[in-house]
Formats: C-alpha cells, sequence, structure tokens
C-alpha cells in the first residue's frame, strides 16, 4: 500500500525581512527551504524540530495557510481529481479544506471564547453541507460522542471546558466534514501527561475508525515515536533525516538526529549517566554556503563549511549530510 | 561551558542516603503548609497540608500535572503568593548557615530578616525568562542590582562578579552580552542569564519552577547539566518543580508527587521510578510515551480529569480516578503519609493491609 495522499516537492517559504514602506526587502528568511516529502494513505507522518526550525510553517504551507513561495503540493483525495494547492486560488481551497483539516497546538485560543460548542464543531457543516437546526445538532452530538465528550455539552461555551477537552473539541471540529488527512500541530504539547495519554489514544482510535491520515508536528520526540509510522527531522528550514521511525530511532545518521535524541530526557534515573552527544551553540546565522548544522556539528570539516551537503539515501533513510554513513 | 555532562551521581538506593542525611539538618524544613485561595466562588486549597524536608547538595524534584499546587506550594517559601492566597496554616521553617532558624510562614511580609533571606540565601529561577526579567535593563544591570543589595561590594566589583556569572552559566562572550537586553538573547541564553541572577548571591537554596519547560530538548539537556553542576559547586539545595518526568529522572535525588495540593509519595528518585507505591505514581508512570517503547501500544491513560478545585472529592482526592478505590476506605478519611519501604506513601492500600501487589 504506497497510495500518495500527499506529495511536497522542492516546497520553499521565503519571509522577506527588513526594508521599508518603500524599499524592497533587505534579506530574507528561509523558513522551509527545499523540503520534499511524501506522505501515504493511512499512515502517521511525524515532523519533529526545536523551535524556529520551521515545522509550523511547513504545516502551514501544507494547509495553504500561508503561500509557498516555491515549490509544488499535491494532494490526492479519494474519487476526485489531484489537486495542486500552491497554485490554488481561495474557492477551490475551501472545498479542499473539507478533506485537509487541521488541529491547532493551544487549544485555550484555537476556540472562539464567544460561540457554542454547536457553532464552534457544526459551523463548518453548517457551511458545506447546509446543515441546520436539529440535522446540524444531531451530527455535532455524534462528533461530540466520538472524541469521548457528552452530548450534553452541545450548548455550553469553551470557557467550562478543561484543556484536554477543549483539545478534544479541536479534534472533534477537524473531523466534522469527514477529512482525508489531518495536519496536527503540536496537538498534545500544551496537555498534562495523563490527558495526554487520553488524547494519544483517541487519535489513533480516529485513525483506525475513520481510515485518516496524519501529519504529526512535534517537539517531543517520545510521543512521536509513539505515534508516528515515518518521521521527518527538521533543522533550520530543512528536513535533514527523513526515515522509518524504528529506523530514526534505532540508527540516527545525522549528527543532529543524534544529538537530538541523546538529548531527550529518559524517565528512567539509571539511564542518567548514558553517553551525551554534544553540540555546540549556534555561532551565527548560517550561510547558504555549506551545511547549516555545520556551527553545532562534532563532526564538521572545511568542506561541510564550504558545500551544501548532498541527499543520500542509505538504509531507507534520506540524510543530509556529507559524512553520512560515515560518522 | 563543558559540553560534556559532568555528573557525579547519587548512590543507588543500597548506599542508604537516609543514613547520611541524619547526620545533617535539612536547610528547609515544611511542614503542613497550607496555602488556600479565598476567592468569591470559595476556598481553593491550593496546598493542602505538605511536609518535605529539603537538604543541602541535594534536588528534590516536586513532580505533579499543573493545577496540582506545585507552583504554589515553591512561592509560598519565598512568600511571593498572589493575593487572594494566603499562608493559613503550617510552617517552613529555613536553618541559616549559621544554624539559626526563621519560620518564613509566618515573617512578617516586607520585613527585613525575609528580604534578606530572599535572593541571598534562597533565589528562584522561573518558567518563563521573558517574563521573571524586566524588558528595559540591560542584563549586566539586573545582575549587578542583585548583588549590590545583598553583598557587600563595591559597583566595579559586582560588574566583574556578573561577568564572572555569566561566564559561569556558559554565556559566550559575557563582557559583551552584560550590555545586552534581554530581547536580544535566545530563550537559552535568557534562561542562562536568569540562572546567573539567580545564582550571583551564591544561594543556599535554589528554586526552580519548571525551568526548562519553555525551552529545546537540546538546551534543556544543558541548562540541567549546568543545574546540577553548580549544585555540586556550591553545595546548594535545589528543589526543582517540573511536570517531566524525564527531567526528574535526568537530576533528582528525591521525588515529591503530588496531586491536587498534597504529596501522595515521596522517596528517593529510585524508589519512585522502580517500585511506585501510590496509584497515581504508577499510573503517572505508565502514561508517559518513552522513546524506545513499542509503538502503536495504546497508553494506558489515568481515566477522567484532575476534579474542579472546588469541588474536591471527600476522603482522598485521587479516588475518582483511581482504579484501586475502595468504597467505604478511601471516600470516608484522607490517607496519611506513612512511610512505606524507602519512600512515603500516602495511600489506604498500604495501611489497611490489602496491600494488592
Amino acid at each position: 500500500m504506497t497510495d500518495t495522499i500527499l506529495d511536497v516537492q522542492d516546497l520553499e517559504m521565503h519571509f522577506p525581512i527588513g526594508g521599508g514602506f518603500f524599499g524592497g526587502a533587505k534579506s530574507t528568511v528561509k523558513a522551509v527551504d527545499n523540503v520534499s516529502f511524501t506522505v501515504f494513505r493511512g499512515e502517521t507522518f511525524g515532523i519533529v524540530g526545536e523551535s524556529g526550525s520551521g515545522k509550523t510553517t511547513l504545516g502551514r504551507c501544507v494547509m495553504r495557510v500561508l503561500k509557498p513561495s516555491g515549490g509544488t503540493i499535491t494532494f490526492n483525495r479519494k474519487d476526485k481529481p489531484a489537486a495542486e494547492l500552491v497554485g490554488e486560488d481561495t474557492g477551490h481551497l475551501k472545498d479542499i479544506w473539507r478533506d485537509l483539516r487541521m488541529v491547532f497546538q493551544d487549544p485555550q485560543s484555537s476556540l472562539n471564547p464567544r460561540l457554542r460548542v454547536l457553532e464552534i464543531v457544526g459551523q463548518c457543516l453548517r457551511k458545506s453541507e447546509n446543515l441546520k437546526g436539529a440535522e446540524l445538532a444531531d451530527r455535532v452530538s455524534t462528533l461530540l460522542e466520538q472524541v469521548g465528550l457528552r452530548k450534553e455539552f452541545l450548548m455550553r461555551y469553551p470557557n467550562a471546558f478543561s484543556g484536554g477537552q477543549r483539545q478534544r473539541l479541536g479534534i472533534a471540529r477537524a473531523l466534522a466534514t469527514n477529512p482525508e488527512l489531518v495536519v496536527a500541530d503540536e496537538a498534545v504539547s500544551a496537555l498534562d501527561v495523563s490527558i495526554q495519554a487520553q488524547t494519544l489514544n483517541l487519535l489513533q482510535d480516529l485513525q483506525e475508525q475513520f481510515e485518516l491520515t496524519y501529519v504529526f508536528i512535534a517537539h517531543d520526540l517520545a510521543v512521536v515515536e509513539h505515534i508516528c509510522d515515518r518521521i521527518a527531522v527538521m533543522y533550520l528550514g530543512q528536513i535533514v533525516e527523513l526515515a522509518e521511525t524504528d529506523e530514526l530511532f534505532q540508527n540516527p545518521k545525522h549528527p543532529y538526529t543524534r544529538a537530538l535524541l541523546s538529548a531527550v530526557p529518559v524517565p528512567d534515573p539509571r539511564a542518567r549517566n548514558r553517553a551525551r552527544v554534544p553540540v555546540g551553540l549556534a555561532e551565527n546565522d548560517p550561510t547558504d554556503t555549506g551545511c547549516r548544522f555545520a556551527s553545532r556539528c562534532p563532526h564538521r570539516t572545511e568542506l561541510c563549511r564550504s558545500t551544501p551537503p548532498p541527499r543520500k539515501q542509505i538504509n531507507g533513510a534520506e540524510v543530509l549530510c556529507h559524512y553520512a554513513g560515515e560518522v | 561551558m563543558p559540553l560534556t555532562p559532568m555528573r557525579t551521581d547519587i548512590e543507588p538506593p543500597s548506599g542508604q542516603p537516609a543514613s547520611s542525611r541524619a547526620t545533617t539538618q535539612p536547610i528547609l524544613e515544611i511542614s503542613g503548609l497550607k496555602t488556600h485561595f479565598f476567592t468569591d466562588d470559595g476556598v481553593v486549597k491550593a496546598v493542602d497540608g505538605v511536609d518535605l524536608d529539603i537538604y543541602g547538595n541535594r534536588t528534590l524534584c516536586i513532580l505533579g500535572e499543573s493545577g496540582c499546587g506545585k507552583s504554589i506550594m515553591a512561592r509560598s517559601v519565598l512568600r511571593i503568593v498572589d493575593a487572594p492566597g494566603r499562608i493559613t496554616a503550617g510552617h517552613i521553617v529555613y536553618r541559616a548557615a549559621d544554624g539559626a532558624t526563621i519560620d518564613l510562614a509566618t515573617a512578617k511580609q516586607g520585613s527585613k530578616a525575609l528580604r534578606e533571606i530572599r535572593g541571598q540565601d534562597i533565589a528562584m529561577i522561573f518558567q518563563e525568562p521573558m517574563v521573571s526579567l524586566g524588558p528595559i535593563q540591560k542584563i549586566g544591570k539586573q545582575i549587578v542590582e542583585t548583588i549590590l543589595l545583598h553583598r557587600n561590594m563595591s559597583k566595579a566589583e559586582a560588574r566583574e562578579t556578573a561577568i564572572d556569572m555569566l561566564d559561569r552559566v556558559g554565556i559566550p562572550d559575557p563582557a559583551k552580552r552584560y550590555e545586552a537586553y534581554p530581547f536580544e538573547l535566545s530563550g537559552g541564553m535568557r534562561q542562562r542569564a536568569m540562572i546567573a541572577m539567580a545564582l550571583s548571591c551564591q544561594p543556599r537554596l535554589l528554586i526552580a519552577d519548571e525551568p526548562t519547560t519553555a525551552l529545546d530538548v537540546t538546551t534543556q539537556a544543558q541548562i540541567l547539566d549546568l543545574i546540577a553542576e553548580l549544585k555540586e559547586e556550591f553545595k546548594m539545595a535545589v528543589m526543582l518543580i517540573t511536570h517531566d518526568l524525564g527531567v526528574v529522572a535526568e537530576v533528582a535525588e528525591d521525588v515529591a508527587v503530588m496531586y491536587m495540593g498534597k504529596v501522595v509519595e515521596k522517596g528517593d528518585v529510585y524508589s519512585i521510578f522502580e517500585n511506585p507505591q501510590h496509584p497515581y505514581t504508577r499510573a503517572l508512570l505508565a502514561s508517559v510515551p518513552r522513546v524506545g517503547m513499542k509503538k502503536k501500544e495504546r497508553l494506558p491513560a489515568i481515566r477522567g480529569m484532575v476534579p474542579h478545585p472546588l469541588a474536591r472529592p471527600s476522603g482522598c482526592t485521587f479516588r475518582t480516578r483511581c482504579d484501586s478505590y475502595m468504597p467505604g476506605t478511601c471516600d470516608q478519611r484522607q490517607p496519611v503519609l506513612t512511610p512505606h519501604g524507602n519512600s512515603e506513601v500516602a495511600c489506604f492500600l498500604h495501611t489497611q493491609g490489602a496491600d494488592n501487589d
């Protein structure tokens, strides 16, 4: 089953910075730079990275909330023609957004405090399927039950809910239009440990039930390992390593991935003296001329500073490093 | 700053840490502490009877979910609880280097004794450095201010000390960063600057409230190493508040698990992680996904959620989510911390003789 649902090629999102009202931009921030990956139907594709790595921007580009400055995003829907998202106009996107939905990080700010649950979850159904009155209430109640909330909550406002319940509302809203692909941006990061476990279980149950595909953006490696089939590791706008979960965790090939994995605190006090891969501090802004990780990398050579690293294929993994497989 | 971890580990449980502890007296003894918030809707018992001892050169981690009262407990120690919160009962006995003791819970707000301890003997670092550092003053000036307030130094000496501290916490080019404003630094650097400020008076107790929660994992690892290293060097006591089990396992020597304003279990880190006694501790440990765990397995989540603070269950507060709930016992009385093995646990499973492990 290698049915591709999302195909991203050479995606670029450059933001101009500096410059005034008349003057041109002084420089650009390459938030997402030359990123290519494919997502298969039914899988959970993880994107991990530290803050500033461009993972959220990438998610927003895929959602087409942002207009990428280059590249292509092809979205293959069931029984519908493939859509090319980058050049699409807003009218068409509205149709696509039925099948492509998003769950946001902060359940506090992503729900309108002045709307009742019925409106929050049902708004999109009202627009897209013209549902009204009792019919709409029925559908929303069903959705609420699917995410483990009681249907008595229908007429409540978001402030009556706890963080975990709000995140469930966000999930119900994403599922309302029966989507094929859900982009979850840090969907469990703001939740407490016990609530996080409940929410992860819920996401997995819903995936089985509705044959969903997830693009799961997170910074917590343990969570990503738990839920994802394949994982892309981002560093400063680029995917530095892309591999199946087991391969990535057992056999990380990029120095950054290795540093990241060894820095994760392990909930086992006897593991605390394990060797850690040292990473330096970022010296200055990375240049275009070499590897972006070079200034922090323990294995850097002159080559790393002068030439951008090639994308290598090792053991089914894609690695962006001059010395992948050697160091 | 050294990039490789420089940790000296604590003795495993076989090397009785308890006996070595008994010879030294705790720096801070919290007993029966209650901090309640008197709101219009009712009394929120944020901290409801906490007993803790904190020793020099040891790290005590307070573990708990949001709303369990761990931050309010820490703020109570420094007496910086905001209204309508108030310490209603209990003692916080601080033992100074010369052996003199003072009860911080009853010390007069604004009194000289309290002000001298704050920032000097007991320092605190917070989760979000941008909120705790003044935005319009240079980093260096803020550190110097603390030093001049508490230590008998000239301005030039204070400047030296500040730059030295910035260097100690691993900020590159400290003399230049001394002149930087907080917004010019990255999150990790800001957190370091705050640690430098907290440590500039060489406190005997450092309270760190979620010091790494807002940071990336690689930065988090460096900051945790740094705190551990400085703890050794200054023989400091550290009280680290976190919700992250991984962080606890990395740095703690002692652990106290809090739930709804109470300590439900406390003990050394090995007992807590390898032989947890309280159902909440057990469930918490089981519910975290771990790197290396079999994936796609369902996580054993704790059912339900933390009850509303104004609707505390009678008896044991965890009983509404507990798998071992015993009707007629757990809802009648409140369990008290009782020694069990190497740890102390507040649960009727262990006092009723109905130990069903």
